[in-house]
């Protein structure tokens, strides 16, 4: 049971460092901000959602995990409106650069 | 396993300080305001990461006190650039 | 794998610091020191620190950089004149001189520290128990150094008279900040009416825990604090004149009960700021209750600066 729980941490927290890598690349290779943005709020919250669901089985208590779903649920709230507030003010700014 | 956690942990880290290097770098402010989202997601996956390998209790609350501030700030910095943008077009208007 | 962790956080840390530094626009400096604030929370965490990094991750991370932006766009107006007036040559030789010197002294200070750092650890784990609270943190702020904490609250308080004291004659006792705009089915009105309750509930929830765990009324309030301001920024609430009766009631409730328990201590145990022998817990809540509130409002006043409009909204 404990070697089932240990591969799917293994699994699910390998996919979510993928997404993460593909942020990060998206950053590096998108040519304006507004694209860039796209890249850094959706892979990530993906990779971050990914990681809380293998870290689930590792944790001390149900409460423990159940904080931890909520942490993903309140940077998923807060990704989806700061980057609308930051795409307006992006375009606000002038031209996508 | 907490090896396998700690070297997630550094891949993440690496991940955020290239990440921060092309915010960073970028020209406008709506790139600077990306770096505190940036941290709001993989800094976060990395804080769970590392808290979990040493068994540290109570990281889980430093977490969820950032991910309610982490939007609070990214707001505050949409806010600035927003009015600091009116002042700068107020003396076009009037003219 | 935990060194070459430990080495890549330095690194980054090392280098954000320098960019922070070097950068020319104030809010891309700004943008800088948060996160490296946020850098920070994660290098604690790996040093298992984990009250630092709760602290770190409130204050540093959440209100500095919204105090820190706040001021970089007031300045914003000022900043091309004060780029023209370049420092001479001689000012900077100084003033790299000056900080090259105070830098070799915090190292040479570090290098020199006795091994093993002299330590009170072993004393506070023995008297632990005679606190009633089960985290050494709490113990010591509350507790053994109680009056550094009270004096921490005033001084807070102080802090906010002097930034009210900025207000023009005109403006005294009235409204501080900028007249709400308030956009009904804005995107930042949806945040402010969804976050604050789930808010709320963590600050309160740090609050508590602080007693076993890592927290306090110091995170708890900067929680709820942001929540305030989050409700002010989305004009779904407009921040209230300082003349009111019951926003100076608040300011001073918290530093005022702590004073009253301190002055109970004299005449129960002996001493100021002594709890009764079995009254220290609850009395310790009853102080961090009572903060709560006059800090979460002490640190919302202080971010929103000065009154700037008259008490009767236009």
């Amino acid at each position: 049971m404990r070697i089932a729980a240990d591969i799917f941490t293994i699994v699910a927290i390998l996919t979510g460092a993928f997404f993460f890598l593909a942020g990060t690349v998206g950053l590096l290779r998108f040519p304006d901000t507004l694209t860039r943005l796209h890249a850094l709020t959706k892979a990530d919250n993906l990779g971050l959602g990914l990681v809380v669901l293998g870290l689930l089985p590792q944790s001390n208590s149900v409460f423990a995990g159940l904080k931890m779903i909520l942490v993903w649920l309140l940077v998923l709230l807060a990704s989806a409106t700061v980057s609308q507030l930051i795409a307006r003010a992006a375009r606000r700014d002038g031209p996508p650069s | 396993m907490t090896s396998f956690l700690l070297a997630m942990t550094f891949f993440l880290v690496v991940m955020v300080a290239v990440g921060l290097f092309c915010v960073l770098r970028g020209a406008s402010n709506a790139d600077r305001m990306m770096a505190v989202q940036l941290f709001g997601t993989g800094g976060i996956a990395a804080l769970l990461l590392v808290g979990v390998a040493h068994g540290t209790e109570g990281v889980v609350d430093v977490v969820l006190t950032l991910s309610v501030l982490a939007a609070f700030a990214a707001v505050a910095f949409v806010k600035a650039d927003e009015s600091s943008a009116k002042d700068e077009n107020r003396p076009e208007q009037g003219s | 794998m935990s060194d070459a962790l430990h080495l890549a956080l330095i690194a980054l840390l090392l280098a954000l610091a320098f960019w922070t530094v070097v950068a020319r626009e104030t809010f891309a400096a700004v943008a800088g020191f948060v996160s490296y604030g946020l850098l920070l929370t994660l290098a604690w965490v790996a040093l298992s620190a984990v009250d630092v990094a709760l602290t770190e991750a409130a204050i540093g991370a959440g209100l500095t950089g919204a105090l820190l932006i706040g001021a970089a766009s007031r300045l914003r107006k000022t900043e091309a004149a004060a780029r023209t007036e370049w420092p001479g040559r001689a000012t900077r030789v100084l003033a790299a001189i000056v900080a090259s010197a105070v830098a070799a002294a915090i190292a040479a200070c570090v290098l020199l520290l006795p091994d093993p750092a002299p330590t009170l650890a072993p004393e506070v784990a023995q008297n632990l128990a005679s606190t009633g609270v089960g985290n050494p943190i709490t113990a010591v702020l509350m507790s053994f150094r109680a009056m550094d904490t009270m004096l921490e609250a005033i001084v807070l308080l102080f802090g906010l008279i002097a930034i009210w004291s900025l207000a023009s004659d005109r403006y005294w006792g009235g409204r501080p900040g900028l007249a709400p705009v308030y956009e009904p089915n804005g995107i930042l009105a949806y945040l402010a009416r969804v976050l604050p309750p789930i808010g709320i509930v963590v600050g309160i929830y740090i609050l508590w825990v602080g007693a076993d765990y890592p927290g306090g009324k110091f995170q708890g309030g900067t929680v709820l604090a942001a929540m305030w301001l989050l409700l002010m920024m989305s004009g779904l609430h407009d921040a209230p004149a300082v003349s009111r009766r019951w926003v100076r009631l608040v300011l001073i409730g918290g530093p005022a009960v702590f004073i009253l328990v301190g002055v109970l201590g004299v005449f129960v145990a002996n001493a100021f700021l002594a709890y009764p022998a079995g009254f220290a817990k609850p009395l310790i809540i009853v102080i961090e209750v009572a903060l709560l509130p006059s800090l979460a409002v002490t640190l919302t006043l202080l971010l929103i600066g000065p009154p700037q409009r008259s008490e009767s909204p236009p």
